[in-house]
């Protein structure tokens, strides 16, 4: 045996075995892209706010309550459901994104986008993730007070799914996911500013990681 | 000390073995057709080494039932993981000794 032939040999099996055990189709670009659709979500879902706050379009309901206080409700279901709409768009654009470049990716990387480690990959970001969704529902359509803690719940259970994701891919996804954490935690902390909170968490973060995910495995 | 081809484990002279063991490695467990995608090689041909790797005692088979499909598992044994680690040694200790000549 030659030196070559043992030195392919040996690489041969560390590409196998990182094939085999981690998705490495996953591409910086898709994290970009994500980033700067959040930050144009956030910015229509600012403006939606501001023109909500100065025209009034929402619906007022003056009641009085057990002690005898006038007071009333703002209703925003439909400023609500626009933010919905808005923060969906963003989700379903990442979503198909990152299944398309990741497709390409897999091409170029020899390994199949729908196997055993996307599989698990998949699975092990659903758990938190739709477990975050269920809250964030009820959050919304529960109490309208809850509002407030909409985004921090999102940052901390996207951060929870990305960390219980990163085993199967790129260690780096860990790092996303506690800054993700981290950052939610803050958010929950200074109520009133999810919507900047949002816009750094999904926006900036997600395009920084994608930046430094491109310029080291996407080449 | 001088290292020789002998000390280099038979049963991984096979390219095709070397490369299931070393994704059984890798993972806890691996199935049948997942095997077979990753290693890009046909139906017989994996079977055959797998037989032989399971003769060797390197690895244990799991055979369960997924609805209605049969579904086989493969795990690595201690003795094959320790075969595994000792072969990747001698290798790496042949280009070492190939460069200090």
């Amino acid at each position: 045996m030659e030196e070559k032939e043992i030195h392919d040999e040996l690489a041969a099996i560390r590409g196998l075995m990182e094939r085999s055990s981690k998705f490495i189709s996953l591409s910086g670009l898709s994290g970009i892209l994500a980033g700067v659709y959040a930050l144009i979500g956030a910015g229509a879902a600012y403006l939606l706010i501001l023109n909500a706050n100065l025209f009034s379009n929402a619906q007022y309901t003056v009641f009085t309550d057990s002690s005898g206080i006038h007071n009333f409700i703002i209703d925003y279901s439909s400023l609500v459901w626009q933010l919905s709409s808005i923060a969906m768009a963003v989700l379903l654009a990442s979503i198909t994104t990152a299944i398309l470049l990741s497709k390409r990716q897999a091409r170029r990387k020899n390994q199949p986008i729908w196997g055993r480690i996307s599989r698990q990959l998949i699975f092990h970001m659903a758990v938190p993730l739709l477990a975050g969704g269920g809250l964030i529902v009820g959050l919304i359509f529960d109490s309208h007070l809850f509002y407030i803690q909409v985004a921090p719940v999102c940052l901390i259970f996207y951060g929870l799914a990305l960390v219980s994701a990163s085993n199967f891919t790129f260690p780096m996804v860990k790092y996303l996911g506690l800054c993700e954490i981290a950052l939610g935690l803050i958010a929950a902390c200074v109520p009133g500013y999810g919507l900047l909170f949002w816009a750094l968490g999904f926006g900036v973060l997600h395009i920084i990681y994608g930046g430094m995910m491109y310029l080291k495995y996407d080449r | 000390m001088k290292i020789s081809f002998d000390k280099l484990d038979k049963a991984f002279e096979n390219r095709v073995r070397l490369q299931i063991m070393s994704v059984l490695v890798a993972n806890d467990r691996y199935d049948f057709n997942s095997l077979k995608d990753l290693l890009d090689i046909t139906d017989g041909n994996l079977a055959s080494h797998l037989k032989a790797l399971e003769k060797e005692e390197y690895m244990v088979v799991h055979k369960s039932f997924m609805g209605r499909k049969p579904n086989t598992n493969y795990e690595a044994t201690e003795k094959g993981k320790k075969a595994f680690k000792e072969h990747l040694n001698t290798l790496e200790q042949l280009i070492k000794q190939q460069k200090s000549i």
